[in-house]
């Protein structure tokens, strides 16, 4: 008979309205377990959330514009880590990264840290691979997506003081891999201590 | 040389037959025989009608600039699966001119006029040469090797401003040849007007004679798109109507154009492989995966047995992430508007969750490298996708299979449309879904396995009658398939390294040529790529299937109407990113 097909079309809609009312029933949305949120394998009925009220929770490898890290001395004075070896400028698909290398005022000679740093966050295209073959863990993945400003023009030229942040913040969005760096870095203090 | 050259028996038939006209390509890393442009056509024509190669796979061309020389290389598959032939044909810089194959393959139409459009070689006999993916205001051809472009900068990166005295500034600003933007000489943007469409109204055939109609009105010429929702992008159909009837039709690509080809050759060969996610943005690991085996095959590495279980997964969950889209999409242009397309989104969320943790992106996944993948899945991933290829994929995917295939309206809508017969999908060079729903048996998987899958049980989905609703039916069975063979890698997928070899950012590979093809979600995606032994590809060319598919558009949509006209293009499954590329 014809409009059959229509009549569970719709039936299926109500039916999702109705199940997220009762996969809601009972639950207390603040305190809910990651993987029992909404837009999750097992939820039923509504599939998405409330953004920007409610965000899902990134995973640890997601990528959006590099970051790089630096440690905080005791005086305060931040230490990159980065030796403007450039790598990451060779290596980016985009060529959105500018450095330019520290030299010694009175030799001339090149010293292994950026002078200045600067990253054309217009062209990046998030791709990790400078982050993927940094050798020295310099540049990482930031997750902070919501990057949107009012002006365009000079302010998306990211510069050294912008991209920097202090290797507690790489810790806190990238524990694992914090933690399998950690565990290297320790393994070859030993070696070097042991020979 | 004491090294017996070994020639491929079929070569050798050719050169028995045409033995003043063809030769082998002896360079080093070559392969495939070399036409003298005059006998082309008769050594297709042996090739097709007396030894079987009935499918042109990819008709491109290569600039060996600075030598005062242009190749067009074609390759030739059979329909019944096997390994490419390969012809290429070496022509002048200056005035290049080689016979179309049009007539013979109607598959090679684009393609012939994408080679005219970006490397200025005329194919005598075509019957629609025009630029396809440039406009018409566009002077000279990109892909030859002494084009510069406007922002030109160097000829390959990584680029010396960088770095070490890198400045953070825009290139664009200090761009030397800023003013080298040209017109053609007849061409003033000046008085840029609304007729530079006129050559292509011209190309559409429709005649004025009153008693050619059925009806008695007049026929009319019809634009749907570009800015169109049910184009799936910015793509556009000129359509001319008899009523409501479908005369004619031409497609119009180009407006998402950024010519990928010829910033892959500027790029280093690793740095290709974030751009290829942006071909087919809908199966991302596919477009990772061909040109992955590509290189790998030009450096002649073997990629570690985990490293292949992984691509596989990827690339299965990748296709039932897409099919699943089009299927959601198909009912978009059917006319529920959104409603289904959102619930079949569903599933490709949760793949795309998957893929993100993965990959560290939901589209833009760079995830494939020269000889493995960038990291380990790990158990808990491997956990989650188990969850979803037993529990919830066949169960929701059977859910949208009982509501559509059974809707009335779906079945009125698509059935008995757009019909593509097997041959004519052959001689159109359809491939993927559309062309095994009708009726060819033809999967690269299978056809001509790489990475595991010979190794892997599925089966090769056809139905019989080649129109818009067993094209549906195709994805679905698919989606089946794709099942079965994420169980069978979950179950097999062995402990092991990801990578062969230390992962290094400047990938040696050596002089020479290579072909290479996976089964995307879209059919045959191809990757043709030479090199020079530098740091760069010397010519990076995608055989796009989606571009390909929309040769055979209006040879489907003659004579339907023009609602269907949307049904038609919503089944053939289009991504722009990859058809203007």
């Amino acid at each position: 008979m014809n409009g059959i097909g229509i009549i569970k079309g719709l039936l299926i809609t109500l039916k999702h309205f109705f199940d997220t009312y009762i996969y809601d029933f009972g639950r207390k949305q603040k305190n809910l377990a990651p993987d029992d949120k909404r837009g999750m394998v097992n939820s039923s009925g509504l599939f998405t959330i409330q953004y920007p009220e409610e965000v899902l929770a990134a995973s640890e490898e997601f990528r959006v514009i590099p970051f790089l890290v630096y440690e905080t001395a005791e005086d305060g004075d931040h230490k990159y880590r980065c030796t403007s070896c450039g790598i990451c400028a060779k290596v980016c698909p985009t060529q959105c990264i500018f450095i330019t290398r520290k030299k010694d005022p009175e030799t001339g000679k090149p010293i292994p840290s950026p002078e200045e740093f600067y990253i054309d966050t217009d062209k990046c295209m998030n791709c990790g691979f400078c982050a993927e073959y940094c050798p020295f863990d310099a540049i990482k993945m930031n997750h902070d997506f919501e990057l949107a400003t009012y002006v365009r023009g000079d302010t998306h030229i990211y510069n050294k003081e912008m991209l920097g942040k202090p290797v507690e913040y790489y810790a806190k969005i990238r524990p694992v891999n914090y933690a399998l760096e950690v565990a290297e870095k320790a393994e070859k203090a030993e070696k070097a201590t042991a020979a | 040389m004491s090294d017996q050259i070994v020639i491929h028996p079929l070569y050798a038939k050719l050169l028995e037959k045409f033995p003043e006209s063809v030769v082998m390509d002896e360079r080093q890393g070559f392969s495939g025989i070399v036409v003298q442009a005059i006998t082309l056509l008769e050594v297709v024509k042996e090739l097709r009608d007396n030894l079987g190669y009935d499918y042109l796979s990819s008709v491109t061309a290569v600039d060996d600039f600075p030598e005062e020389r242009l190749e067009v290389i074609y390759h030739l598959f059979k329909s019944i699966g096997g390994a490419p032939v390969e012809i290429k044909v070496f022509l002048e810089r200056e005035e290049p001119v080689v016979p179309s194959l049009t007539p013979m393959y109607p598959g090679a139409e684009l393609q012939e006029r994408e080679v005219w459009d970006l490397y200025g070689i005329r194919f005598d006999d075509h019957p629609d040469l025009r630029r396809i993916l440039l406009w018409e205001g566009f002077e000279g051809f990109p892909l030859r090797k002494d084009w510069k472009e406007p922002l030109y900068e160097e000829d390959t990166k990584p680029f010396k401003s960088r770095w070490p005295e890198g400045k953070g500034e825009r290139k664009e600003l200090l761009n030397p040849y800023k003013d080298n933007v040209q017109y053609p000489r007849e061409f003033d943007p000046n008085t840029l007007s609304g007729d530079v469409d006129q050559a292509m109204y011209k190309s559409l055939e429709y005649s004025d004679d009153p008693n050619s109609r059925v009806l008695q009105t007049d026929q009319m010429v019809v634009n749907i798109g570009p800015q169109h929702p049910s184009t799936h992008g910015v793509f556009r159909m000129t359509v001319v109507m008899e009523g409501e009837t479908i005369v004619n039709l031409k497609p119009v690509v180009g407006y998402l154009h950024r010519n990928h080809e010829k910033i892959g050759e500027r790029n280093t060969w690793l740095q290709n492989m974030p751009y290829t996610d942006r071909l087919d943005y809908l199966a991302p690991m596919s477009n990772n995966f061909g040109y992955a085996i590509t290189v790998e095959k030009l450096m002649g590495i073997v990629p570690t047995e985990r490293a292949e279980y992984i691509r596989v997964m990827m690339a299965e969950l990748t296709r039932i992430a897409s099919h699943t889209m089009t299927t959601g999409f198909l009912l978009n242009d059917l006319g529920a508007y959104f409603t289904p397309a959102l619930y079949a989104l569903e599933e490709r969320e949760l793949i795309l969750d998957i893929f993100e943790e993965v990959a560290g992106s939901r589209m833009m996944v760079n995830y494939f490298r020269f000889g493995g993948v960038v990291r380990d899945v790990s158990p808990e991933v491997l956990k989650k996708i188990r969850h979803l290829v037993y529990n919830r994929l066949p169960r929701k995917i059977d859910e949208l299979d009982k509501y559509i295939s059974a809707n009335e309206i779906v079945r009125i809508r698509c059935e008995g449309v757009g019909v593509l017969t097997a041959d004519d999908a052959i001689a159109f060079s359809t491939t993927g879904p559309n062309l095994r729903a009708s009726g060819v048996p033809y999967d690269v998987r299978r056809a001509d396995p790489y990475s595991i899958y010979e190794s892997l049980d599925f089966d090769v989905c056809t139905r019989e009658h080649g129109d818009v609703f067993d094209r549906y039916r195709v994805r679905i069975d698919e989606i089946h398939q794709s099942i079965r063979i994420l169980k069978q890698v979950l179950d097999r997928i062995p402990e092991g390294p990801i990578m062969a070899g230390k992962p290094q950012y400047v990938a040696k590979v050596p002089a020479g040529e290579a072909y290479g093809r996976v089964e995307g979600p879209r059919g045959e995606l191809g990757f043709y790529v030479v090199s020079d032994g530098k740091p760069n590809p010397k010519r990076y060319h995608v055989r796009a299937p989606s571009f390909i598919n929309l040769t055979s558009l209006a040879q489907m949509c003659k004579g339907a109407k023009v609602a269907d006209a949307v049904t038609i293009l919503g089944a053939v499954d289009i991504v722009l990113g990859e058809v203007d590329r």
